[in-house]
């Protein structure tokens, strides 16, 4: 045998190099499948929050005003509003908020909610809108005549700003936001001192050896893999139940604690990451200059920590933000207008909103659902930025 | 002179029949050491021999370690630090510690030096306290024009004369050492080994060193470390440095010294 | 010993100014204080721990309580319920089958996508992407695992339905179905299979990838042959961690599987899993005390002991794991 030969690939070398090649194409492509995923529910998404409408007006815009009724002063606006609505109606409004209180926006609102009253008699998909625009105009010539077609983005302005109704035209998630946002602070009071005392508990004062701290940390782990729905069931029988009278029931104050308590596990085991990131070296230094235990924990410990904590604390308010099973338990009511406004309102948040309008059949529900996703995933993706950022920022530290 | 420092021992700090446990492992055995006050004592030996751990039960860093634990006394003003009714913070207050990395705080060279005189109930004047504990340290020089600055921006050496500082705020009576030159250049060093002749003109210095050479060159006495057949540490021959390492009386020591081993 | 040699001769040295130390008044210092504000700390630091101890007494104890009235109505027996294959409160049937089956089916199907795709990418991450790859396909796994189910459960009902339609036909496939909830939700479980298993290939030793390669094996023999192997229990632990993960899922579910508990084996029909029947029973205004107030509780009893004990596994499995390694 030369060198030669022996350097020679064999079939069986040959062929074991195609297996590892096909290998490699396989767990490639296997990774990918996220990235695809990812890219067609983001697609899907966007490809229901706009497009075209077919639509009706019961007044047709038209006969207002010779103008867009979009670029028309406030002053004209009420014009129209008291020329156009019935005298009775007027007077209910008038006794409620003063036409001449209201800004442009909300006496343009006025005009489309009372007068106008656009009914979306079917909605398209984006990509329905982009490509078979021809299609479209025939249904619209042939189911309804008369209709207008036109261009619309379900995310928009009104839509972040106005308030919950039962027409998906005019439907906005104000209410819905604000109860995310009373939530989420009832949230982050409660979870943030008890997740960061108990982590600080467990790895700075706790031996390991002890059996009571030893059933701790196995029970927050544990904790950390019940199903949020669980959690539900606990804040329905506690908050909203056995403390009825304290909480008044199904009201944000019960939203929130349940929150609390279903995030709090995550929370700790960040918190604690972060602390055992603390290098030895600054607790003993801190001990050898007689400082106490305390002492040690509040002027170097937490400092140093605490980017570290803030991180975890953000991504964790990020899922409680997202998080609907447990709320739907705890009972947020798809059905209210009215912002909460303490600790004993009524609420209902994004998430169940979405779960709501996705769960009824009309397509148009559909597309404000994908709108309020949409504004949910940016919320999110907005509050992981900032995770991130604090943790670059703070990695290289002082 | 209106009052002894040591009234009830003549000693800076006296260990007693010492055993130093990590679980059931015995690191350190039967250690009787009498430190002489304000004098440099080296502790030597080969890695394992149990220095450290000798050097941490002087002021209850041990107690950190929590399976460590001690029988014997350590006698300190006649008191037996370990006694149950012994505060380990004002123990560590008393006697402070220098590690064997530099770990300044994440703070200021200001508050680095400020916070431990602070926690321990400081109240005269601050800048005086910074800039003498500086001073004394021989760094006030080299940082006095940026003391709000972070002092993770020092070099080695100076940061480890930064805890030097930090240490003298706080006035102990005893500096313990732990191996404190082990990460810094030979320039670094020596100026360590200077700033420690200094102190021990007013300060109890007890160092912990792998460095023979240091230990000849900068200390008063010194104590020879080894480890027994069991693996626990035991003291072989403590006494001036000039005799241990001219003239040392047990052979271990001498092959140790000379070389022959560690 | 011969220390007695070297008493010390220096104690008559003059205490300089500086020298604040060294009175007799610091031997009384060395005395414990009691410290109260540092106990008091500490008492409320292990209260905090023990709030996590609380939340677990209330979950059992409240779940055990309100269990016991539904099983003490008259129509309930627990044989019946954990036997019987039809849930019509209605008519007095209580088998709790038909709502475990659809949770099984939305939960094999997940696991069909999840498990082999997860071990696969995080075989491709761990063993084979440049850094530059994983820096760019981490964050996009961590992003996909960072969206809220209900969005995931709007992609199911809303795309992968009638992606499903088109292909096999509106006949076949119902608008409800456990197929397209469980193919979704093994998206959503994809980046848990995926870390986790990363993790624990990536605490395979060096040395073992490096003693395969020295005998001639290739990268694709080493991965699948040594590695893999030799990270099995880690791996099992992601897995079984990703089943606790889909048993308990809700909104996916509850959107896009179907409303009304259906005792079937196709995947192409409605079905109600126990989460999807927990969240419909308490999104309607039920009365305190009725059975179906109450059947939530059993169903939720039962839905945390079988995710618990998923849990429990895997933390065991992870736990030997790491012993090996570490």
């Amino acid at each position: 045998m030369t060198d030669n030969d022996l350097m020679q690939r064999s079939p069986h070398l040959i062929r074991r190099h195609r297996n590892g090649k096909i290998g490699r194409a396989i767990f490639f492509l296997s990774t990918t499948i996220g990235l695809v995923a990812l890219i067609v529910l983001i697609l899907s998404i966007i490809n229901q929050s706009m497009g075209l409408v077919i639509v009706r007006y019961t007044v047709e815009p038209a006969t207002l005003s010779d103008k867009p009724l979009e670029d028309l002063e406030s002053t004209e606006l009420s014009a129209i509003l008291t020329q156009r609505l019935k005298p009775s109606r007027l007077r209910t409004i008038e006794r409620d908020t003063p036409l001449a209180t209201l800004s442009r926006t909300q006496l343009y609102n006025l005009v489309m909610e009372e007068i106008v009253v656009p009914k979306v008699q079917k909605s398209f998909h984006l990509d329905e809108s982009l490509f078979q625009r021809a299609k479209i105009e025939q249904i619209a010539s042939e189911e309804y005549p008369g209709a207008h077609i036109t261009f619309r983005s379900w995310i928009n302005w009104n839509f972040i700003v106005g308030s919950l109704s039962k027409s998906p035209e005019i439907a906005g998630i104000r209410t819905a936001l604000m109860g995310s946002l009373w939530i989420i602070l009832i949230t982050i009071v409660v979870a943030f001192p008890i997740g960061v005392g108990a982590a600080i508990y467990l790895e700075e004062y706790a031996s390991s050896s002890s059996r009571i701290n030893r059933i701790i940390q196995t029970n927050i782990d544990n904790l950390a893999g019940v199903p949020s729905i669980v959690y539900g069931i606990l804040g329905l029988a506690i908050f909203v139940r056995s403390l009825g009278d304290l909480t008044q029931g199904r009201t944000v104050i019960s939203a929130g604690l349940t929150m609390a308590l279903l995030i709090l596990p995550i929370l700790i085991i960040n918190a604690q990451e972060a602390i055992r990131a603390v290098p030895n070296s600054l607790r003993q230094a801190s001990y050898g200059l007689g400082a106490t235990q305390w002492q040690t924990i509040w002027h170097h410990v937490l400092p140093y920590a605490l980017p570290g904590i803030l991180t975890g604390t953000i991504l964790s308010i990020s899922r409680a933000f997202g998080e609907t099973a447990p709320l739907i338990l705890v009972g947020a009511s798809s059905f209210i207008n009215k912002d909460p406004s303490s600790l004993f309102s009524r609420f209902t948040v994004l998430p169940i909103q979405i779960y709501n309008w996705t769960s009824r059949p009309q397509d148009t529900f559909r597309n404000i659902a994908a709108a309020a996703i949409i504004i949910l995933i940016l919320t999110l993706l907005t509050l992981n930025a900032v995770a991130i950022l604090l943790r670059n920022r703070f990695s290289k530290r002082v | 002179m209106t009052e002894t420092p040591f009234p009830n021992n003549a000693y800076a700090i006296e260990l007693r029949n010492v055993d130093i446990f990590y679980g059931n492992f015995r690191a350190v055995k039967d250690i009787n050491l009498q430190i002489e006050p304000r004098k440099i004592t080296a502790i030597i030996g080969p890695s394992g021999c149990g220095k450290s751990t000798v050097i941490r039960c002087f002021n209850r860093m041990n107690d950190l370690v929590p399976s460590a634990h001690l029988n014997g006394e350590i006698l300190f003003h006649g008191k037996n630090i370990y006694d149950p009714d012994v505060d380990p913070v004002q123990v560590r207050r008393l006697i402070g510690m220098v590690f064997q990395k530099p770990n300044p705080f994440p703070k200021s060279i200001y508050e680095n030096i400020a916070w431990g005189a602070r926690v321990n109930g400081y109240r005269g004047n601050m800048d005086d306290l910074v800039e003498q504990s500086l001073r004394q340290a021989a760094l006030w020089d080299e940082v006095k024009d940026t003391l709000k600055k972070s002092a993770l921006a020092l070099s080695g050496g100076q940061q480890q004369r930064l805890c030097i500082a930090r240490t003298l705020a706080v006035r102990p009576e005893i500096i313990l050492m732990d191996e404190p030159c082990s990460a810094l250049d030979p320039i670094a060093t020596l100026k360590i080994e200077d700033l420690m002749r200094e102190l021990s003109t007013q300060y109890t210095i007890i160092i912990v060193t792998h460095n023979m050479q240091q230990a000849a060159r900068a200390s008063d006495f010194t104590a020879f470390f080894t480890m027994d057949t069991d693996r626990a540490g035991i003291m072989v021959e403590y006494g001036p440095t000039s005799q241990i390492f001219t003239r040392p009386k047990d052979k271990r020591t001498e092959d140790y010294i000379t070389g022959r081993f560690g | 010993m011969e220390q007695e040699m070297f008493r010390p001769t220096q104690q008559t040295q003059a205490i300089s100014p500086f020298d604040v130390h060294a009175s007799s008044a610091l031997i009384a210092n060395l005395r414990k204080r009691p410290r109260w504000g540092e106990r008091f700390i500490q008492g409320f630091l292990f209260f905090c721990g023990a709030v996590s101890i609380l939340t677990t007494l209330g979950i059992v104890f409240e779940l055990g309580k309100e269990s016991l009235l539904f099983f003490q109505t008259p129509e309930v027996n627990l044989i019946e319920f954990l036997t019987g294959t039809k849930w019509q409160p209605t008519i007095g049937e209580f088998g709790v089958l038909p709502l475990v089956n659809a949770t099984l089916m939305t939960t094999l199907v997940a696991m069909l996508v999840a498990l082999p795709l997860g071990l696969a990418a995080a075989i491709y991450l761990s063993e084979y992407a440049s850094p530059k790859a994983r820096g760019f396909l981490k964050p996009i796994l961590e992003i996909l695992a960072g969206i809220p189910t209900v969005v995931y459960g709007y992609f199911a009902l809303t795309f992968m339905t009638p992606l499903l339609r088109t292909i096999l036909g509106s006949e076949t496939v119902q608008i409800y179905n456990t197929f397209s909830a469980g193919l979704v939700m093994g998206i959503m479980i994809l980046p848990l299979v995926c870390s986790m298993s990363e993790d624990a290939l990536n605490a395979v030793p060096r040395a073992l990838r490096e003693a395969a390669y020295g005998m001639g094996a290739t990268k694709l023999e080493t991965a699948l042959q040594v590695v893999v192997p030799a990270a099995l229990s880690g791996i099992i632990a992601a897995f079984i961690l990703a089943i606790s993960r889909a048993v308990g899922e809700t909104m996916i579910v509850a959107l896009a599987a179907g409303s009304g508990p259906n005792f079937t084996f196709n995947p192409f029909k409605a079905a109600e899993t126990m989460t999807g029947y927990i969240a419909r029973i308490s999104g309607g205004d039920v009365g305190y005390d009725t059975p179906d107030y109450n059947s939530i509780f059993a169903i939720g009893l039962l839905l945390f002991t079988i995710t618990l004990a998923l849990n429990i596994l895997s933390r065991k499995l992870s736990a030997r794991f790491r012993e090996v390694y570490e």
